[in-house]
């Protein structure tokens, strides 16, 4: 009896033990690739950033240039993106978490998750064929948009999730004063949320900065500084794209010193997120 | 006897469970009238059907009328908004704003457009405060958040906040449960105090609270009502043996 007990025992440990190392070993894994993808961009990145690297535009092989006008692009689509997508996506969000128990809410949920698993390219593709062949062109205004359609399911899914955290009881204060629906949902649930609601934004700006394949369709990509937005605008992701596949070895660095700055810049994003989502708890 | 609030034969459902059944009392004016009753009697639902504030809730239906100075709250084309206004509530758990002392009691004045001015508007806050006793201890710092007050403070800021929009009754549901006995006691003068220009419900688990506070005490059982009469004759004579039992902790 006794000795059974042990053997079961002993196994159990064993199991346990094999468990947990190889879900240890799974860990370090995961960390250990990140690590690496993050070391490698940093040692072939570092040596060609320079300030005339961050300023200038792309020049001929051979004569230095750098990716001044793709960061401009890449800030210019990535600011219109946020203006149309963020308003949208919110707006969105708050019909769902407030509004959206009915089969139209339903409906409009699925479409968003659905869209939220859909590749970016045809995304691109669409804004394709919507805005830049009737425009006749390529142009910042489509890239923008393509980023944007990107970032709406994103934030109005996290937008309603972060409304339904506010809890009920405070809605029902504010409606037995006397206060209309549409109050309750302006004064006092969305600045409940606003933090929350925040750090989703900042997470769906991070994720199509880093964006390259609808920007490919829709803004191409320019070898000057762009601010027209009915123009053809470069961005960083397409330019590493088009220095990564270039037959040069100075493009190469080049690609990889934009590589670096594209992650860090979203690096800094996410620590921003971190710093300001850890001020609730 | 002039009743504030006339409720006839109200049956009330959460989807197809039955939570009330044919209730019929009628609610003087100025006067405290407390609910009690075991956990899920349907003091609270009830008290909930005397603001609409089940409304909030899609499966709930209800059946039979609730008066308010002769006028069914539940007729169709009632202001669900402007009933409201008129019947305050305050709840179990005390759920300030996430706005600052000040603005807490100020935003049913502003959503309601009461004050006439930024003094006006200042001077109700004030005597909303005063009302519920909270002014002493908040005068100093009216502009930090509501979250930085003792569970006590809040629930009397949440009290606060219900008078400032001078509703004519103030439902209370347990407004005193989470609260310690110095705290409570507060909230109890404030209950008596307040009677004099409100008209007052509230639901207590408390058998010692609603003999100190009300004038009527109504007793509540399996969603039925048990029965309901003058709290002194409640606590000492009831007419029903259920009512004793219960006031008494004879209880199986």
């Amino acid at each position: 009896m006794s000795e059974t007990a042990t053997t079961f025992e002993r196994k159990r440990r064993g199991i346990n033990l094999l468990m947990t190392s190889l879900t240890a070993v799974c860990a370090v894994f995961t960390i250990a690739v990140l690590v690496a993808i993050l070391g490698y961009i940093g040692v072939r990145g570092i040596s060609s950033l320079s300030i005339e690297f961050l300023t200038d535009t792309p020049k001929p092989v051979g004569e230095g240039g750098g990716i001044g006008n793709s960061i401009l692009g890449s800030a210019i689509m990535t600011l219109l993106a946020a203006f149309i997508g963020l308003p949208v996506g919110i707006a969105a969000g708050v019909y769902l978490a407030e509004f959206g128990k009915n089969w139209f809410g339903n409906t409009v949920r699925f479409v968003a998750d659905t869209l939220i698993g859909v590749p970016s390219i045809i995304i691109g593709i669409f804004v394709y064929t919507l805005v830049v062949l009737p425009m006749g062109r390529q142009s910042g205004f489509a890239g923008g948009l393509a980023l944007a359609i990107i970032m709406i399911p994103i934030v109005a899914r996290t937008t309603e999730e972060m409304i339904g955290l506010v809890p009920h009881s405070m809605r029902e204060g504010a409606l037995a004063l006397g206060a209309p629906q549409w109050r309750v949902t302006w004064n006092i649930v969305l600045p409940a949320a606003a933090s929350g609601i925040a750090t989703g934004a900042m997470l769906a700006i991070a994720r199509v900065t880093g964006e390259t394949a609808p920007l490919l369709f829709t803004a191409l990509n320019s070898r000057f500084y762009n601010y027209y937005l009915d123009q053809p605008m470069s961005s960083l992701t397409v330019q590493i794209f088009n220095y990564a596949t270039g037959p040069f070895e100075v493009e190469h660095a080049m690609a990889w010193a934009a590589t670096l700055l594209l992650v860090t810049l979203i690096l800094v994003i996410n620590i921003l997120v971190r710093f300001f989502t850890r001020k609730r708890f | 006897m002039e009743s504030k609030i006339s409720v006839k034969n109200l049956d009330f459902f959460y989807g197809s469970n039955q939570a009330l059944y044919d209730i019929s009392l009628d609610i003087p004016e100025r006067e405290v009238i407390a609910f009690i009753g075991p956990s899920g009697c349907g003091k609270s639902t009830f008290l909930r059907t005397l603001n609409r504030m089940n409304d909030t809730i899609a499966s709930a239906s209800v059946k039979g009328s609730v008066m308010m100075d002769g006028k069914n709250i539940y007729a169709s084309g009632t202001d669900v908004v402007a009933l409201r206004r008129r019947v305050g509530m305050v709840f179990q758990k005390s759920n300030p704003f996430p706005k600052s002392i000040f603005e807490n009691v100020a935003y049913g004045i502003r959503i309601n457009g009461i004050h006439s001015n930024k003094a006006d508007l200042e001077e109700r806050v004030e005597r909303a405060l005063k009302n519920a006793a909270l002014w002493e201890e908040v005068k100093d710092r009216l502009n930090s958040s509501a979250f930085g007050l003792s569970g006590g403070q809040q629930q009397r800021l949440c009290i606060a906040r219900a008078l400032a929009v001078q509703p004519e009754v103030i439902l209370m549901d347990e407004p005193a449960s989470a609260l310690d006995p110095i705290a409570t006691q507060k909230i109890e003068e404030l209950v008596v105090e307040l009677k004099r220009d409100y008209t007052i419900v509230i639901v207590t688990h408390n058998m010692q609270q609603a003999a100190r506070v009300s004038d009527r005490t109504a007793f509540f059982m399996l969603g039925k009502l048990v029965e309901f009469n003058p709290t002194q004759k409640m606590f000492t004579n009831p007419d029903e043996k259920l009512t004793e039992d219960y006031i008494t902790g004879r209880f199986g």
